[in-house]
């Protein structure tokens, strides 16, 4: 199987042993293009080579970061970049790595973010968890402001700005920007209703405010120093540039890949020998996650769609954190939809009666079933909580709730039990699963978790 | 147990100084009495309240929020086993379940010798090295009993002192720098746009 290739643009220095330090950094060509934008463009030209490489955020809702930084209204200071490294969808590997490995490149992706967006500082709020990359920033951060690349007249130029290294304490909801705002204010990381409190408009401190995702910055110096033309022109028109997916699950080799955005598909992932080799033990794909846990689930007629988020968006689901979770013909569907929902059952905030209560509720039924103890109305009983949270249970999802959370919990529901049903009465019926699946708690039983 | 040390509070200061709002340096200050007694010790509250000019009260009702937060002694090492869904496809069930028979203690629980806290976690972004876990946030990949048997032993022998600090210590490097420019106001600021 040949796959479409293209230039490593922000894993290149994933092989070069010190590409983390500030020397190992320059050596490879780093802060050029800050240099290049702080003395020779303005600030507009920068966000238009941005706008028009058509970059989609990262971070999950794929928004176009180029229109994203349009959205400031003018003349009001002080504005700020938050930058979102609150990475935990389950299923996503990726943030994380380009944090460890080349922080250099994100803190450039950072200032030059800065001066296009005219902010005078940029929060860097890494997830609580990750203590080596909170490390490795802080040493390139420190690194960066001897070298005058953050601070006050950064490359001589009159252009100074700084950056705060900040870190979370454990919770998922924080990874939604308007409850990562609360979060940096030293508040319970609870999400803000939108509208009014658009982060754009309405953000940190209540200033206009820019939430981006680190694998979004990290690409923005490529896209200045090659310009946003030569980025355009790397995947599809419709995704564009190279972008990373962690691929997990049943594969032979799981793996973190940059590929070309929108031409490369899901089977050429799974089964190409320079991704992942194949289904383990030669089996084959039962479902797979296309998008992180909040996505509704792919079966095997999705597997040669490409990577293009109006293609997969249109097929009810979506790309989200690229993170691709793929399950052989073992797998328990019971238990892998119980595993996502009890996560969001965990992870509510609290906010909102529909997902606090209705999270908790889906959980304690899929829960029994496993247990041996589902009742025959048990399916419905699922059908109709995930209306109260999510009316219609479509996709995109309509929801009762203050944040996209809630209706994620639904995802698995709808999509195993809609696919799987035959499954979920077998529980029912006889309190284990059909032959030929695996129940993941062979020697642990779930009613412990 | 205490309230934070001098070379602590010092810390704290800088911190504080990062922000344009006092109140924003309270999670990185949480993270201080951790690293200091291994938990959030309620003296330390007190103090962070005092530090950043908020109720105790205020302190606790986000320090509680969050999962990495804990307001009693745990383990030196705090292992956090993943068994979200790449893990749990891959094993983690039964790798949690041998924890639990090595170590003599359910997930949630406290070995007596006060060494070794186990928790079931959600995704800690390495499902691609499945199963996982982390141990005082220092990563294990692909970890099987055998490989979980070694770990408990280096942790115990002393082995991995250097590389595993105790329970609360995250990053080993701080940023150390100051804000240069940027919380020095708003009229400054509102020059940039004559750029
Ligand atoms: C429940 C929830 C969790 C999220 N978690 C993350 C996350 O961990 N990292 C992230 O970058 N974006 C996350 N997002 C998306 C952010 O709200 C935001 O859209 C994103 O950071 C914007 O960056 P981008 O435009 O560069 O993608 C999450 C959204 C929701 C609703
Ligand atoms: S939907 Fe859930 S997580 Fe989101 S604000 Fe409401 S309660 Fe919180
Ligand atoms: S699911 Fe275990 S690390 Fe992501």
């Amino acid at each position: 199987m040949s796959v479409p290739s293209g230039p490593r643009i922000i894993t290149s220095r994933f092989d070069v042993a010190d590409g983390h330090t500030y020397a190992g950094y320059v050596r490879t060509g780093g802060y050029v293009s800050l240099r290049k934008a702080v003395s020779s463009m303005t600030p507009q030209q920068v966000h238009d080579e941005v706008k028009a490489a058509e970059i989609q955020g990262r971070g999950g809702a794929g928004f176009p970061a180029g229109t994203k930084w349009g959205f400031l209204p003018a003349g009001v200071h002080p504005r700020y970049l938050v930058i979102n490294g609150d990475e935990s969808e389950p299923g996503t590997y990726k943030d994380r790595l380009l944090m460890e490995r080349d922080p250099h490149q994100l803190i450039e992706g950072i200032v030059i973010a800065c001066y296009a967006l005219n902010a005078s500082q940029a929060f860097l709020y890494v997830r609580g968890e990750m203590a080596h990359a909170q490390e490795r920033l802080a040493q390139a951060l420190n690194e960066a402001y001897a070298s005058n690349m953050v601070g006050k007249n950064i490359c001589g130029s009159d252009f100074s700005v700084d950056i705060t290294l900040t870190w979370g304490a454990g919770a998922y909801i924080v990874g939604e920007e308007t409850a990562l705002i609360e979060s940096l204010e030293g508040e319970r990381g609870m999400p803000r209703l939108k509208p009014p409190f658009f982060p754009a408009v309405k953000g940190l401190y209540m200033q206009p405010t820019i939430v981006n995702n680190v694998e979004t910055l990290a690409n923005v110096p490529y896209i200045v120093g090659q310009g946003g033309g030569d980025f355009k022109s790397i995947g599809a028109p419709t995704s564009t540039g190279m972008r990373m997916f962690a691929v997990s699950g049943h594969v032979n080799k799981p793996g973190v890949f940059e590929v070309p955005n929108g031409v490369t598909t899901f089977r050429m992932l799974f089964e190409a020998p320079e991704y992942c080799g194949g289904i383990r033990n030669g089996g084959s794909i039962k479902a797979f996650i296309p998008g992180g846990a909040s996505a509704m689930w792919f079966f095997p007629e999705h597997l040669d769609m490409a990577l293009d988020k109006p293609t997969v968006d249109k097929a009810g689901s979506m790309l989200g954190s690229g993170a691709i979770v793929a399950m052989d013909q073992t797998t328990d569907m019971v238990a892998a939809c119980w595993r996502i929902v009890r996560f969001f059952a965990r992870e509510s905030c609290g906010k909102c009666t529909p997902c606090r209560e209705g999270t908790t509720w889906l959980e304690r039924v899929l829960k029994r079933m496993l247990d041996g103890h589902g009742r025959p109305e048990d399916i419905d009983l699922l059908f109709e909580v995930s209306e109260s949270i999510s009316p219609g249970i479509a996709w995109p999802p309509r929801q009762t709730t203050i944040c996209p959370l809630g209706p994620s919990a639904v995802s698995p529901i709808a999509s195993a039990v809609r696919r799987f049903r035959h499954e979920f009465e077998h529980y029912i019926e006889h309190g284990r699963p059909i032959d030929g699946v695996e129940s993941p708690f062979a020697t642990h039983l779930a009613s412990h978790a | 147990m205490s309230r934070l040390s001098e070379e602590r509070v010092a810390t704290a200061k800088e911190i504080i100084g990062r922000f344009p709002r006092r109140k924003s340096a309270l999670i990185p200050l949480l993270h201080l009495a951790q690293e200091q007694d291994g938990y959030v010790a309620q003296d330390a509250m007190v103090h962070i309240a005092e530090l950043l000019d908020l109720a105790p009260a205020e302190v606790y009702g986000t320090a509680s929020f969050y999962e990495m937060f804990k307001f009693h002694p745990v383990g030196k090492y705090c292992i956090n086993i993943c068994t979200n869904i790449s893990c749990q496809l891959v094993g983690a069930w039964n790798l949690l379940h041998h924890a639990e028979e090595r170590l003599g203690i359910k997930s949630g629980g406290t070995t007596q010798d006060g060494l070794f806290t186990i928790e079931d976690v959600e995704c800690i972004a390495a499902c691609t090295e499945a199963p996982a876990l982390q141990v005082n946030y220092r990563y294990r990949y692909k970890v099987t009993p055998e490989s979980f048997d070694a770990l408990i032993n280096d942790l115990e022998s002393g082995k991995l002192t250097g590389e595993v600090p105790p329970h609360g210590t995250l990053a080993s490097v701080r940023q150390t720098t100051t804000a240069a420019w940027s919380n020095r106001g708003v009229e400054e600021q509102a020059q940039v746009d004559a750029r």
